[in-house]
């Protein structure tokens, strides 16, 4: 579903992503882990097709396409969804507006008729329920003063409207309290299928109790210095990165799977 | 006025010909009025950049053009066609319109309780002696405002409301004043007096547009008397030609407890200047300023106001959005005075920008003149480009890239647009704006 092949990446000249190499097949969860800084959110956005960040070598191939070549919206269109590490506010959108107009550009890009308003209702209830989130949201800006948790909530909530191929959470659990974690969890465990992969970007362990990850991957300075099974992320919760820090190989070891 | 005239004095040209007009009536009190307003007027000249509150808005061309008074006697069916499109279809409400600043009663409907008046000014002149005298001029300044005393001087027709106690008014007022030159560059000053009796609730829209490309000069003055405890909802939208100039005063006095709210769309003209002197003068009383212009092309759109917090425990709230294209400029300026006397005043002031070309420009200034000690007062402004993490954001779930900014503008937009309390004149608002955007800037009106 998704190769990406020494991905190296800079914004206004700092060279953030050093020689990535990933491959996420369909029905798989990948986590990937490691310190602040060291480049995860910058992937997630590079992925998403953040026009900042600037890729000066490599391939991205999603679904046999070079991912690389589509604007952000063809991305969304596509299947890819991010989940925003820090979710943008928008005053003066209302959130069932974004929702609707979101699903709809998908539609219209998959030659598929608009949906209607009560159609849409129905549809955005259902997905509602699932993370727990009550109806009176559709009616604010989006993100517009929602809690950090609510934020959250909110891109699972858009994930669960969208249902993307290939979903990138980035610390969609930071700031959750455990109910929360709970509810993220599950919505995303209800979403996933053998037809689509999710890459979840986390710093803790606690979430992977929830969403189990077939891999585990530690980035460092821009490059993937470390890929495991999900022992790994126990591994890094008790020791912390250090031991990996000391030994980061010259060149980015590469895991094949 | 004996010496040569020029172009440049056409108000006094307008004037004589103004007074020939007046027959019988050159003798009335009123007319004294007039002119100790052009005479004023004179001695004040319009104003130049060198004066500190015009530095940013340069007024010359009106002065270069030699604008007539319009003339009256207008075929009400022609009329009709030409304000169609800017009457308030499906909403109910009480209506005056204006064409070339005269009153057309033909097309002019009225849904009033008993006890309301609405007219035009000219007749109200005759029929409501004692408010014209009490009110008329009396919260205006022609003596410092050099568009004021013009306007002063040429007081002849305009709309005269006058909302009785304790009365609530559930359907809007719609003033509008259509002008429609053919081709002749015509003046006209509309003067406008509200009148709400206390314990009254009132929504008035004043409407000023005008025939593409046609142009012309609107000076208008309105004059607002808020009783205590009145509720009032004003709202001004300015849609005139492209090529029209706009310069109006907005004089508000508020008593105790009053609740005054002004929303003031400015979308069209070449150069616009909208001026609004809030005097709170009596205790409690809430004043909620809300403005939205759209400018694009080389228009100069500025509004200034004045609030003058007189009384304590006074509330002010100002939130004017800026929407700049192309080579457009804009100039905010606000000032908050609070006197000695108005402890507990709570002011807020706010004035933000989106520039959507790299020649667009504002001159925003903010002015805090406070005399009381215990107060609270607040001013921010922002000048910027359409927020790109929103842009993203959307564009990150699909949607496309110059829907994506046209979103993001309108939202903009929407945050003073959703203040307004009428469901359909907010709708009609909110159309405006969003058939102005494409692909994340601004287009002509059709
Ligand atoms: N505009 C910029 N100019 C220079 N450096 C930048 C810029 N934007 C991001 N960076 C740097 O890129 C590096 C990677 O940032 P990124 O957000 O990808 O980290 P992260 O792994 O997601 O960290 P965290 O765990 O804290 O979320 C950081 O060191 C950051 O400071
Ligand atoms: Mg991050």
């Amino acid at each position: 579903m998704l190769k990406i092949k020494n991905l190296n990446a800079s914004i206004e000249n700092n060279e953030i992503l050093k020689g990535i190499d990933l491959q996420v097949n369909a029905g798989e969860v990948h986590a990937i882990m490691g310190p602040n800084g060291s480049g995860k959110s910058t992937l997630a956005q590079v992925l998403a097709g953040r026009e900042e960040y600037e890729v000066t070598d490599g391939v991205v191939e999603y679904d046999g396409r070079d991912l690389l070549e589509l604007s952000p919206e063809d991305r969304a269109r596509e299947g890819l969804f991010l989940a925003f590490q820090y979710p943008v506010e928008i005053p003066g959108v209302n959130t069932a507006y974004f929702l609707r107009t979101a699903l709809n550009e998908k539609r219209l890009y998959r030659g598929e008729k608009q949906i209607s308003a009560m159609e849409f209702l129905k549809l955005v209830r259902e997905k509602m329920k699932l993370v727990q989130m009550d109806e009176s949201f559709l009616k604010r800006s989006v993100n517009e003063g929602f809690s950090g948790g609510e934020k959250k909530r909110n891109e699972i909530l858009q994930m669960a409207v969208l249902e993307p191929k290939l979903a990138v959470l980035d610390e969609t659990d930071s700031g959750l309290d455990i109910d929360a974690l709970k509810i993220v969890a599950n919505g995303v465990n209800t979403l996933k299928s053998r037809n689509n992969a999710i890459i979840v970007v986390t710093h803790y362990q606690r979430l992977l109790e929830y969403i189990v990850p077939d891999f585990v991957h530690v980035l460092y300075k821009g490059r993937i210095v470390k890929s495991g099974d999900r022992n790994l992320a126990l591994e890094l919760e008790k020791q912390g990165y250090d031991w990996l820090k000391e030994n980061v190989p010259a060149q980015a070891v590469h895991v094949e799977e | 006025m004996d010496q040569k005239l020029t172009q440049q004095d056409w108000h006094k040209i307008n004037f004589q010909n103004f007074e020939k007009k007046l027959n019988g009536q050159s003798f009335t009190p009123l007319h004294d009025l007039r002119k100790q307003a052009i005479t004023r007027f004179d001695e004040l000249g319009f104003p130049t950049i060198r004066k500190e509150e015009w530095r940013f808005t340069n007024i010359s061309p009106i002065t270069r053009i030699p604008f007539k008074l319009a003339a009256g006697g207008h075929d009400p069916e022609v009329v009709s066609g030409v304000i169609e499109p800017y009457t308030l279809k499906d909403i109910k409400h009480t209506q005056l319109i204006f064409m070339n600043g005269q009153y057309v009663p033909e097309l002019s409907v009225s849904r009033l309780p008993e006890g309301v008046r609405v007219k035009n000014l000219d007749r109200a002149l005759q029929e409501d002696k004692e408010l014209i005298e009490k009110y008329l001029t009396k919260h205006s300044d022609y003596m410092e405002h050099e568009f004021t005393a013009l306007n002063t001087a040429f007081i002849s027709d305009g709309a005269f409301i006058h909302i009785p106690e304790g009365l609530i008014l559930d359907n809007p007022i719609h003033i509008l004043y259509m002008t429609s030159a053919a081709g002749e560059s015509i003046v006209t000053h509309p003067r406008n007096l509200i009148i709400a009796g206390s314990n009254s609730r009132s929504s008035i829209i004043e409407n000023y547009a005008g025939v593409n490309n046609d142009i012309y000069f609107t000076n208008p003055v309105t004059e607002i008397i808020a009783g205590e405890n009145t509720v009032m909802d004003f709202y001004k939208l300015q849609q005139e030609s492209a090529k029209a100039y706009h310069i109006s005063a907005l004089y508000v006095h508020q008593m105790r407890n009053s609740v005054f709210s002004s929303h003031s769309f400015s979308f069209g003209g070449s150069i616009v200047r909208n001026d609004i002197f809030n005097l709170l003068d009596g205790e409690g009383s809430d004043s909620i300023l809300n403005g939205l212009y759209l400018a694009h092309k080389d228009q100069l759109i500025d509004n200034h106001s004045v609030i003058d917090h007189a009384r304590p425990h006074c509330h002010s709230n100002e939130v004017y959005h800026g929407i700049l294209d192309d080579k457009a400029r804009a100039v905010f300026s606000g000032k908050i005075h609070v006197r000695p006397d108005a402890q507990k005043t709570d002011a807020i002031q706010s004035n933000k920008n989106i520039l959507l070309s790299e020649e667009a420009m504002v001159d925003t200034k903010p002015q805090l003149e406070i005399f009381a000690d215990d107060v609270r007062c607040t001013h921010g402004g922002t000048i910027g480009q359409i927020d790109e993490n929103g842009v993203f954001y959307l564009r990150a779930r699909g949607i496309n890239e110059q829907l994506a900014k046209n979103i993001m503008i309108h939202a903009f937009a929407g945050e003073i647009i959703k203040n307004i309390k009428i469901d359909k004149f907010r709708d009609i608002i909110d159309k405006l704006v969003f058939s102005r955007l494409e692909d994340g800037h601004l287009k002509q009106n059709d």
